[in-house]
């Protein structure tokens, strides 16, 4: 159960080997999180990101998941309540990023790119939620990213799968409320990791570890909306109103 | 079209519930039980997470939700009658404090516990083994009670007494709900000479000032609270106000009063949530109420006049004081520690106070032995509660340390409050744990009764 102050005792992470879900996880696991459940793609991968959170009394387990296959996700979500119990905690964690070349070239990868980013966390996130009304608690942290406040030139196609899955994620938290669960938004900026690697870093880019602090204490206070760096979201409050031949020179950036 | 087992489960509402601290929601289908056989068929009601019984929700935390299973609203079965030749009462669970003392005190007649707010209930009292400021006198709620009726989820009924059953009733003082819902029970209650109680107050500037007070005068008193000045620092860490008192002889009152010494009036003065601004309680006006409590306290006062609301429930007069700490919520951190752990109880006030994470309500009391209930709180020593508001992102690793200080010297936090310790304390907390699983797996073998604190520190 979630305690008073935000902590969890348990988590499951769909996207299981993303750099920051697994910096969010190390920080639960040190505080009372004893039940970790790794769900993804890639089994040798999520062996390696199990044995990283490897502590006295926390049990980790692996799980396969396909982002990719909706039809599966509320069967496959189910069984994994079933088998591991009360999941206080669901991080919604994967998503691919692509490059505007690829895009341009191959346009249909584009849409492999919104179906997983997009119709993947969709679907996987309502699956959740039925799992969440049926325990009659959670917390859903879905990782958006400050590319879905303003798209820009250089990763549009990935921007409008966060504005979508944003906007999605903050009417199912507004629908759960009522209910006790809880849905937070995290709008990362730019962040060090193995997604972004050999990119020239943005302005305020920050860390795996910097975004976990900022959803720890998120979870403690409630937050719906967390950004990292918490600056974020005051020059978003004035970037996403700049007009578009300004965003455009600041953008390129 | 054929009927399923699901088909007939019984269509309760399902409603978002919290403690008194309002903090954790979780949903559960609700029952509403208006007498001790629907409560009974309410623990039994088909459930796939089990069922736990509320009553007027004034734990602070999650001891009265259980998410997705089902809660059985109490608070419709209020009945009591009492036996005015012996004081002693039967009462439904449902039955509260507020709703006794209206009964009980014209006659002549008081409750034999009563904890700082008169909104809890007969089944709440026993399930958390409540105190109040007669523990050094008179033992905690279930040291008074002569026997219960206990609704079990295999839908059976068992009566137990101290002497038929030990082992069960003892489990279920201070049980949390978690071996059986209490339907009714049969207590004695204590004749009181007057509905005023002769007061005195003596404050003190400093933590070892009011030991010294309550070491060496509790003795004289039936009743014993100091109220602890959570945001003095330094030479003033730990300053207090301590008020002690008995009920008065009827030729104690005032020459008016004596020809009506019952009377008895309890109002709320303030309820409507509009009335208590949501976050009206933050450290500023924390600090600033605090300081004016202290100031206008007496250095020494005899033999004042109080009325039981007065003395008793102050908090009462604002009903929904709990408002005050805003929509994140608030909780309390009450520990007992042994009589010689003077130190370790100063390093704990100290630490609550120099973090100015605290707070409004926090009381310090002398408690007397401890009764044999394995999850009964009290022990002898001192207790202490404090109140914390939720949304520092600082306060988590605050009250760990202090939890660790607590455990250091045996000491324990009371579950009635609790809303976040480590289940990893229990045992070391509550040495006769073990034998507690026993008797819980002895009536309760499927786990069915359940709450969110039971899930949360692993107790179902």
């Amino acid at each position: 159960m979630k305690d008073a102050l935000g902590s969890v005792q348990s988590a499951l992470v769909l996207g299981g080997t993303s750099d920051i879900a697994l910096a969010i996880v190390r920080r639960l696991v040190d505080d009372r999180c004893a039940r970790v459940v790794l769900a993804g793609r890639d089994p040798g991968g999520l062996e390696k990101a199990a044995a990283g959170l490897s502590r006295e009394g926390v049990e980790v387990a692996t799980t396969p998941f396909d982002a990719d296959d909706a039809e599966h996700h509320a069967a496959q979500i189910a069984a994994i309540f079933a088998e591991h119990g009360d999941l206080d905690l669901v991080l919604l964690a994967f998503g691919v990023l692509g490059t505007q070349d690829g895009f341009d070239a191959d346009p249909a990868s584009a849409s492999r790119v919104v179906h997983t980013n997009l119709g993947g966390a969709v679907s996987a996130s309502l699956a959740v939620a039925q799992q969440f009304r049926r325990q009659g608690h959670g917390t859903l942290v879905v990782l958006s990213s400050v590319a879905a406040e303003r798209a820009r030139k250089s990763n549009y196609v990935y921007g409008a799968t966060k504005a979508g899955l944003d906007a999605f994620a903050q009417g199912l938290g507004d629908a759960l409320a009522p209910l006790g669960i809880d849905v937070m938004v995290v709008r990362p900026g730019f962040v060090h990791t193995r997604m972004t690697e050999g990119m020239d870093a943005q302005p305020f880019a920050t860390t795996p570890d910097a975004v976990a602090d900022a959803v720890v204490r998120g979870l403690r206070r409630g937050a719906t909306t967390v950004w990292a760096p918490g600056i974020l979201r005051w020059v978003f409050a004035v970037m996403r109103h700049l007009p578009r031949p300004v965003w455009r020179i600041v953008s390129a950036r | 079209m054929a009927s399923t087992s699901a088909d007939r489960r019984p269509d309760y509402p399902v409603e978002r519930l919290t403690g008194w601290g309002n903090t954790a929601p979780t949903t559960a289908r609700v029952v509403h039980a208006h007498s001790p056989t629907e409560i009974a068929a309410g623990v039994a009601a088909p459930s796939d997470r089990g069922a736990v019984a509320r009553g007027l929700g004034r734990c602070y935390g999650d001891a009265a939700q259980n998410a997705g299973g089902v809660v059985v609203d109490t608070t419709g079965a209020g009945e009591f009658s009492l036996d005015p030749a012996t004081g002693v009462v039967t009462a439904s669970a449902g039955a509260s404090i507020d709703e006794l003392l209206r009964g009980l005190v014209p006659w002549g007649f008081f409750v034999p516990v009563t904890p700082g707010t008169r909104y809890v209930t007969v089944g709440g009292a026993i399930a958390s083994d409540i105190h109040g400021k007669n523990h050094h006198k008179a033992g905690s709620w279930c040291d008074h009670v002569l026997s219960f009726r206990l609704a079990l989820p295999d839908g059976s009924i068992r009566s137990v007494t101290p002497e038929s059953d030990p082992a069960l009733f003892w489990a279920t003082a201070g049980g949390m709900g978690l071996t059986g819902a209490v339907i009714d029970a049969t207590f004695r209650c204590p004749t009181i000479g007057s509905s005023r109680l002769v007061v005195d107050t003596d404050r003190s500037d400093d933590l070892d000032g009011v030991l010294a007070l309550m070491t060496e005068g509790d003795d004289a008193y039936d009743y014993s609270v100091a109220w602890i000045d959570m945001m003095a620092t330094g030479r003033h860490l730990g300053r207090s106000v301590l008020q002690r008192g008995w009920f008065a002889a009827p030729d104690d009152l005032p020459v008016g009063d004596r020809a009506n010494p019952f009377a008895y009036r309890a109002d709320v003065l303030v309820s409507a949530p509009a009335l208590v601004p949501s976050g009206v309680l933050n450290p500023l006006t924390i600090r600033l109420i605090d300081e004016v409590w202290y100031r206008k306290a007496p250095k020494v006062r005899r033999g004042e006049i109080q009325t039981i609301p007065q003395f008793f429930h102050p908090l009462d007069m604002i009903g929904t004081w709990n408002n005050g700490y805003g929509p994140r919520g608030f909780l309390q951190w009450q520990c007992a520690l042994p009589l010689d752990a003077v130190d370790e109880l100063r390093r704990i006030v100290e630490l609550l106070s120099t973090s100015r994470t605290t707070s409004f309500v926090n009381v310090l009391k002398r408690f007397g032995p401890g009764n044999p209930g394995p999850l009964s709180f009290p022990m002898e020593g001192w207790t202490l509660s404090v109140d914390v508001a939720v949304g520092n992102p600082d306060v988590a690793r605050l009250l760990d340390e202090v939890d660790d200080l607590v455990l250091a010297v045996g000491g324990r936090l009371y579950l009635a409050k609790d809303s976040r310790m480590k289940g990893s304390m229990l045992r070391a907390m509550y040495p006769k744990l073990d034998e507690w699983r026993a008797v819980k797996a002895s009536v309760d073998p499927d786990n069915r009764l359940c709450s969110d604190l039971g899930r949360r520190l692993g107790l179902c």
